[in-house]
């Protein structure tokens, strides 16, 4: 409680403060922006990390993080035209209210939701992460290496549609991540002396979230304009209130665990919340499909509190499960902190400053945006020339300023030409990127673990927490196939189905 | 992100073809033949991932993980992966290409603006150790612009300007990293 004090001290200094604030402002407009998302934001920002402290640094992406989930909310109720998964099932009533007018009131509901639910969230993540991280400090490498390969598998397999796809993903980025002369000696540098220190995640994270994003959308640009709903300053009546509370409650209760679980994402949760809140209108349930403001509190509640759900693996363990996540753990270990419970020990003051400023940025989301959601909503008439442009811009100068060498602008590029073949393949952006960070982590944890029983294999299933890992993965992994097995039943539905049945059903 | 992935904007006029009906299109004919070059790609990536490994040198006393390990895995992975690949092809699989809010996936890929958008990010490469950031930065933005269809180039080229300006002053002053200046060294 005095650590979370003494963070909140320093959370509230003038330059933090000031911090927050930009990460809050500029992960909102982001998440309100079409096309950039608060991963990409993140690694674009990468840059800023060779100079300004961890603590300031740490404090803006978390801002981005928890202000990106909130502008995505604008954009699926005003354009319905959901971007990102996490906002699909918003857009279900969302954007069906504002149709009927209702706008400011889905606005409200989606902002003062995600303020209960990330405060809620955060308070457990206080609470939970510590303890987590104490838990996790006595185990060993043979434990670690099951948590990362649990990691890779879980955000692989349990993740998207085609699992085929994902693990295409993840070995591309593992290869990436064998670049270099960690080992000793050079592999995969094809003798290119600019290649021994490795690809710099930097390049390979920029590169496949705004390059190739960019040039994706390029191929398949809107040439007819996007319908957005004009709106007010959000507001809530009484019946609003009434209706919204226990949603948001119930949101945030699928939200966290599911973000908490190395399987994150948010897709999931907000699909429960909907269906639940669904079941649960009572009188309001005709109201389903043509705009229930409980259709919107829940999935927005649920969708905040996994994303601060997903900082207790990345904090206590080291482990990322979003794509943001991914890109937070790689500017930590640019300032050469270890993310896992060695950072409560060696940092206790950066990893409270850095939790007391989540409370900080979600209040300041709060107050800054409610009054600015008409000004957010220009936002999504930006020409999109320049919007692309800007991005490409951006993108160039953060590979350039990392060595400052044509060669990683060309790496930038050869990169994001991956970057669009993915998109263009359905290949899943997460899986590599993961693959790209924890890979040579993976591989130093191992020999760790060898090196302590002198090579012999059966260490590595010596610990019992590593055992309980291996059989979970195996249930994640085999799971699926036996449930197929099974007669009678028609094999696990996949969730996208179902969201695609949902959204038949609730559109008719 | 891919549970976006084959939705149409559902209030767009209907677009006719069968990728239209809201669920995974793959009544579609043919099987989607680009996979292919994927699955080479992924063999060829792993080929060569397999054949960097075989010419390592055995690693360290004390490495008990050589260092040829991982990759040896990583490229069979891949050459598996690639196979696996084009038999799903074959069968029918076909990919999902990823929506997004200003993605319209009914309209066929427009290899014109890419090529353009190729061509400037490949002069970005060229020019950038010659002439120096606050220029290339200005063309770079100012030629994606007018690749992406906004062709006030006059505009495009001030605004390119103030932004590679305004970034190298903000590395400069705000960050303490002076970017190489060029051409322009001594101006800036």
């Amino acid at each position: 409680m005095d650590a979370l004090l003494t963070g909140f001290e320093l959370a509230l200094t003038p330059e933090n403060l000031l911090y927050a604030v930009v990460g809050v402002l500029l992960g909102t407009a982001v998440g309100v922006l079409p096309g950039i998302g608060p991963a990409m934001t993140v690694a674009l920002l990468l840059p800023v990390t060779y100079n300004v402290s961890p603590s300031a640094a740490l404090i803006m992406f978390a801002g981005i993080y928890y202000g990106g989930m909130y502008g995505g909310s604008t954009t699926s109720i005003l354009l319905n035209t959901p971007g990102e998964s996490s906002s699909v099932i918003t857009a279900l009533e969302g954007n069906k209210m504002a149709k009927a007018g209702r706008a400011a009131q889905a606005l409200a509901t989606a902002a003062i939701g995600s303020f209960v639910a990330g405060t809620i969230s955060t308070v457990l993540l206080v609470a939970l992460a510590p303890t987590v991280a104490d838990w996790v400090v006595v185990l060993g490498a043979p434990s670690y290496f099951a948590l990362m390969v649990l990691a890779l598998i879980a955000v692989t397999s349990v993740l998207g549609s085609s699992k085929l796809r994902g693990f295409i993903s993840l070995a591309l980025g593992l290869t990436i991540g064998l670049v270099g002369t960690a080992t000793g000696q050079a592999r995969l540098t094809f003798g290119n002396p600019l290649l021994a220190d490795g690809i710099d995640i930097v390049v390979v994270a920029v590169a496949i979230f705004a390059v190739g994003e960019a040039l994706w959308v390029a191929a398949h640009l809107r040439r007819r304009p996007l319908e957005i709903i004009p709106v007010g300053r959000p507001w809530m009546d009484r019946a609003d209130w009434r209706r919204s509370w226990k949603p948001w409650l119930r949101g945030t209760a699928y939200g966290f665990p599911f973000g908490a679980l190395p399987a994150g994402g948010a897709e999931m949760p907000t699909f429960l919340s909907y269906i639940t809140e669904r079941r649960l209108a009572g009188k309001h349930k005709a109201e389903f499909g043509k705009g229930a403001i409980e259709g919107v509190a829940g999935p927005e509640a649920a969708n905040n509190a996994s994303a601060a759900g997903t900082l207790v693996p990345l904090l206590a363990i080291g482990l990322p499960t979003t794509a943001t996540a991914a890109v937070i753990l790689a500017a930590m270990q640019g300032y050469g902190l270890q993310p896992g419970p060695q950072l409560f020990e060696a940092e206790p003051e950066l990893v409270w400053t850095l939790l007391a400023s989540l409370f900080v940025a979600n209040t300041l989301l709060l107050v800054i945006n409610l009054p600015m959601a008409p000004l957010w909503a220009k936002l999504l008439r930006i020409p999109r020339p320049y919007l692309y442009a800007g991005i490409l811009f951006f993108a160039v100068l953060g590979a350039y300023s990392v060595n400052f060498q044509w060669f990683d602008v060309a790496l930038l590029g050869l990169f994001g030409a991956l970057g669009f073949a993915m998109r263009r393949f359905g290949l899943p952006v997460l899986p590599l990127i993961v693959g790209v960070i924890l890979g040579p982590r993976l591989e130093e944890q191992l020999g760790q673990a060898l090196q302590l029983s002198q090579g012999d294999v059966s260490a590595l299933w010596g610990e019992p927490v590593a055992v309980v890992v291996y059989a979970l993965i195996a249930v994640l992994l085999l799971g699926p196939l036996v449930l197929r097995l099974i007669p009678g039943r028609q094999g696990p539905e996949r969730l996208e189905d179902r969201v695609d049945e949902l959204e038949e059903e609730v559109r008719r | 992100m891919s549970a976006a992935g084959t939705r149409p904007a559902p209030d767009g006029p209907a677009p006719d073809g069968p990728a239209a009906d809201g669920s995974a299109n793959r009544a579609a004919p043919g099987p989607d033949r680009a996979q292919y070059g994927l699955a080479a790609f992924l063999a060829l990536v792993g080929v060569l991932t397999l054949v960097d490994s075989a010419g390592l040198r055995p690693g360290f006393a004390d490495q008990v993980v050589q260092p040829s390990a991982f990759g040896y895995v990583i490229g069979a992975a891949l050459v598996l992966l690639a196979v696996l690949l084009a038999v799903a092809t074959a069968r029918g699989d076909r990919a999902e290409g990823e929506a997004g809010e200003d993605v319209d996936l009914t309209q066929r890929t427009d290899w014109r603006t890419l090529a353009g958008l190729a061509g400037v990010l490949v002069a970005t490469v060229a020019l950038l150790d010659r002439l120096g950031w606050a220029i290339v930065g200005a063309l770079l933005f100012a030629g994606a612009a007018t690749v992406l269809g906004n062709r006030h180039w006059v505009r495009n080229l001030l605004i390119g300007a103030v932004l590679s300006v305004a970034s190298w002053y903000g590395f400069y002053v705000g960050l303490g990293i002076p970017i190489p200046a060029g051409v322009l060294d001594g101006i800036l």
